[in-house]
């Protein structure tokens, strides 16, 4: 019992806290762009899937990280182009076409994975860089600074998007859009265009959040690999209340319970059920949302198709 | 200062005509070769019932709509307006009935948003706060730029409108339908503004119901009747009711006349009645009141003070958090919606599309609820379908709802229609008690002239009508006794005779007349 309590145990604890955070912060921080502009996106899952196979393969083949990436951008930014035109264009119920998405992204990668690849295969993935001076420090250094590039970039991400959302006119405009589409069209503010943006965006950063488990953190594709991550991160989102701080804490709360429990399972002296070990994080969904519910309002236009009414 | 500025240091739109105006939805020719025509220094009104094409006019104008035919001349040439951007540019500014801010940005995001920022694609809202305290100074606008829309009174975020159109350089205003949710004393504030845009060059395009604020205010006064125009007048030549004439285009009755009604015994007694809002402040405190068989009460006061949540408590919609509500002797504080209305309370809620009704239901359907699980709309369970059309096109005939079957559905009527579609189910179950709130909100003369009549034979047939209602002259000419909300608290009640708006307008803003001289007494 005493070894979990040790020095050494607790930073690699943290150390995996933190890498297990990222794909929740690529899919939670994308999510929180589109809903902030009132699009629900629950295809997130799906999307993430497919970035995942997609990076996976092209790394498979080509070895390039980088083009693995570029292609988990690229599938993302489709599956959102595609979740807009249903959701602006059609006004499709959002959480319905959501589920819809999800579906196709399962079954895609699935798929895509027996015709392409059959077995389980590992790449090498991103690697760890760490960064000078900093990642000398003893502790921090070891926690914060020595991971690879996809994870430095998901916590950049957080400052970018509070800045985002909050200085910028686009940030303005999302946020009206979210609030009040009819007020935000009256002066010539287009919702088609601002919800396109973020749900695209929000694909992106979900394709990129499955191409992180696939090629820098786990480096091997399996069928379903997200087992439901990209729904937990949507619950982020009403756990940050829609904000990027908010949805960092959330992230580093689900990844460092994710990180004991995968400890928790080498340890032979704690004998807990690896089965129960693994629900922890569901159950944490579970308990978080509860206790965070109606404590800050929802985006007023949140799942609301915008019609002008003409 | 060049000729043509105006003090907000824009240009000035000395001209705008609209020639020939023709818009058609499906089914139905909205606008029908309509001109229209307002040059700067004056106020034109825009008057017509629901449904006359006003809206869609300035809508047009606007950018919002485009029209099938027809020209919009501004300042001697041409232009074409596709989207609000158009119109902005061209110094046309809009002041919707329902506002469109943000309730969760501040002042100042809410007038930066849409526009272009000094900073590039970073915001600049110190200098858009900069702007609105100058602008505000010009014009006697007077706001907090930092202070958050949900912060602000009704009041304060119609000015906050206002200087969102003078920022963007609104040369030509239109104002739609602005004093609706007004109280007296604000009124009188915005026509003060209003007079001094007029004065510094602006143009305002002044749409409203109300006759005695357009022969306040306008100059010039245009009437659309069923999408076409009847005409344009200079005020000073055409008096209150001709114009009323003019726009529902028979001859109409501006009085209401109450016969005398024996007053019978208190049916509705309310006291000490509390209760929450919806975001669980108390909206209603301490209010006890009495309303008689053959009265009408009527409960005056800004929107939002409570009353809706009072007409809900007393229904059993909302709970009741103190004090008691009895029905004629009967205690029925904790009873829920059903059993109110088992006792014969009938109840006009204020949501009438929401509450009132079921939009997806035909008439017929919707004019049987509340007495739809019971003889003889309904015997062992089954709908006795008969009866039920029977009994509808009875009140489709009796209330004139215009429609083109029973089978319609409730949703696709006009306001008015669905309106007399509700009147004629409470009415027509002859209530004990009526709780009618704001009977008459957004329907036009002809139709507000009906539901009054109904309501004041209601009144002689003995019921106990409680009037709930934000329009000062239905209050004081429908109602025996004037009692009067403020935050949720009975500021007082006002016989009839001794009701002024000056006096009720103070007592809506929380101040009581008689509590004032007595204090001042001494």
């Amino acid at each position: 019992m005493s070894e979990i309590f040790s020095a050494s145990v607790i930073i690699s604890i943290l150390t995996s806290g933190i890498r297990l955070a990222t794909p929740y912060l690529y899919a939670a921080i994308g999510e929180t762009f589109s809903q902030r502009s009132g699009v629900l996106n629950l295809g997130v899952e799906g999307q993430m899937l497919l970035g995942a196979f997609v990076s996976f393969y092209v790394v498979f083949k080509t070895e390039n990280l980088w083009l693995g990436l570029l292609s988990a951008i690229i599938v993302g930014a489709l599956m959102g182009l595609a979740m807009a035109f249903v959701t602006v264009n059609l006004q499709a119920e959002q959480g319905i076409s959501g589920i819809g998405f999800y579906l196709f992204g399962l079954g895609m990668s699935d798929l895509l994975f027996k015709m392409l690849l059959g077995t389980v295969e590992t790449v090498k993935g991103f690697s760890v860089v760490p960064i000078p001076i900093l990642s000398k420090i003893p502790v921090i250094g070891e926690i914060f600074f020595n991971q690879n590039v996809l994870v430095y970039v998901a916590f950049l991400l957080v400052p970018i998007a509070w800045f985002v959302l909050n200085k910028t006119t686009l940030g303005l405009n999302i946020r009206s859009v979210g609030e009040n589409p009819e007020a935000a069209d009256s002066v010539g503010v287009s919702v088609v265009k601002i919800r396109y943006f973020t749900i695209i965006l929000g694909g992106i950063l979900s394709g990129v959040a499955g191409a992180s488990m696939s090629i820098a953190l786990l480096n091997v594709f399996q069928q379903n690999m997200t087992s439901g991550l990209g729904f937990i991160a949507v619950a982020l989102v009403y756990f940050g209340a829609w904000r990027a701080w908010g949805v960092l804490a959330g992230a580093l709360l689900f990844s460092m319970v994710q990180a004991i429990q995968l400890r928790i399972q080498i340890i032979d002296s704690i004998s807990l059920s690896p089965d129960i070990a693994v629900m922890m994080p569901y159950i944490l969904t579970i308990i978080v949302l509860v206790a965070s519910v109606s404590r800050v309002r929802a985006p007023s236009a949140l799942t609301k198709p915008f019609d002008r009414g003409e | 200062m060049s000729d043509n500025k105006l003090p907000s240091g824009h240009t000035r739109i000395d001209s705008l005509e609209m020639r020939g105006i023709t818009k058609r939805f499906p089914g139905v020719l909205a606008n029908n070769k309509v001109d229209f025509e307002v040059h700067a220094g004056e106020v034109h009104a825009l008057l017509g019932e629901n449904g006359a094409g006003k809206s869609t006019l300035m809508k047009i104008l606007y950018g919002l709509y485009g029209q099938d035919e027809g020209d919009i001349i501004l300042n001697g040439k041409k232009i074409k307006i596709d989207s609000p951007t158009d119109a902005i540019n061209h110094g046309i500014g809009m002041i919707h009935q329902h506002f469109m801010l943000v309730e969760t940005l501040t002042v100042a995001e809410n007038v930066a948003l849409g526009m272009p920022s000094s900073r590039g694609f970073l915001t600049d809202l110190d200098r858009v706060s900069e702007r609105i305290l100058e602008l505000g100074k010009i014009y006697g606008l007077e706001i907090d730029p930092s202070a958050y829309i949900w912060q602000l009174s009704v009041g304060q975020q119609q000015r906050v409108e206002i200087i969102k159109a003078l920022y963007r350089g609104a040369a030509l205003l239109i104002l739609d339908e602005p004093t609706a949710v007004l109280t007296p004393q604000e009124v009188k504030e915005f026509f003060v503004i209003m007079r001094q845009m007029v004065a510094d060059g602006h143009a305002l395009i002044f749409i409203s119901h109300k006759l005695h604020e357009i022969m306040d205010i306008c100059d010039r006064v245009t009437v659309l009747r069923d999408g076409e125009l009847v005409g344009t007048k200079i005020i000073k030549e055409i008096t209150k009711s001709e114009l009323a004439n003019w726009m529902v285009g028979r001859e109409v009755s501006m009085t209401r006349e109450l016969v005398d009604v024996e007053l019978g015994p208190a049916r509705l007694e309310v006291k000490g009645l509390c209760a929450d809002s919806n975001r669980g402040t108390p909206a209603v405190r301490d209010f006890t009141l009495n309303v008689h068989s053959g009265e009408i009460l009527g409960v005056a006061g800004i929107s939002g003070n409570g009353q809706k949540e009072l007409a809900e408590a007393i229904t059993g919609l909302r709970e009741v958090t103190g004090g008691s509500v009895l029905l004629e002797g009967e205690d029925i504080t904790h009873c829920r919606p059903g059993e109110v209305t088992e006792r014969m309370l009938s109840y006009i809620p204020e949501e009438r599309m929401r509450d009132g009704m079921i939009k997806d239901f035909s008439i017929a359907e919707n004019m049987i609820l509340r007495e739809h699980h019971k003889s003889p709309f309904a015997e062992k369970g089954f709908l006795m379908l008969k009866t039920i059309a029977k009994h509808s096109d009875q009140l489709i005939d009796r209330f004139r709802v215009k429609t083109p079957s029973r089978d319609t559905k409730a949703g696709t009527l006009s306001g008015g229609n669905i309106q007399k579609v509700v009147l004629a189910r409470e009415i027509s179950r002859q209530p004990r008690v009526l709780i009618a709130a704001q009977p008459t909100r957004g329907l036009d003369v002809g139709a507000t002239e009906y539901v009054h009549a109904q309501l004041l034979e209601q009144r002689a047939n003995g019921t106990a009508i409680m009037m709930i209602s934000e329009d000062l002259d239905e209050v004081m000419a429908l109602s025996d006794r004037i009692a009067v909300i403020c935050e949720g608290e009975l500021i007082g009640i006002v016989p009839r005779d001794e009701a002024t708006p000056e006096k009720l307008g103070l007592m809506m803003a929380g101040v009581n007349p008689e509590e004032e001289a007595a204090s001042a007494a001494r």
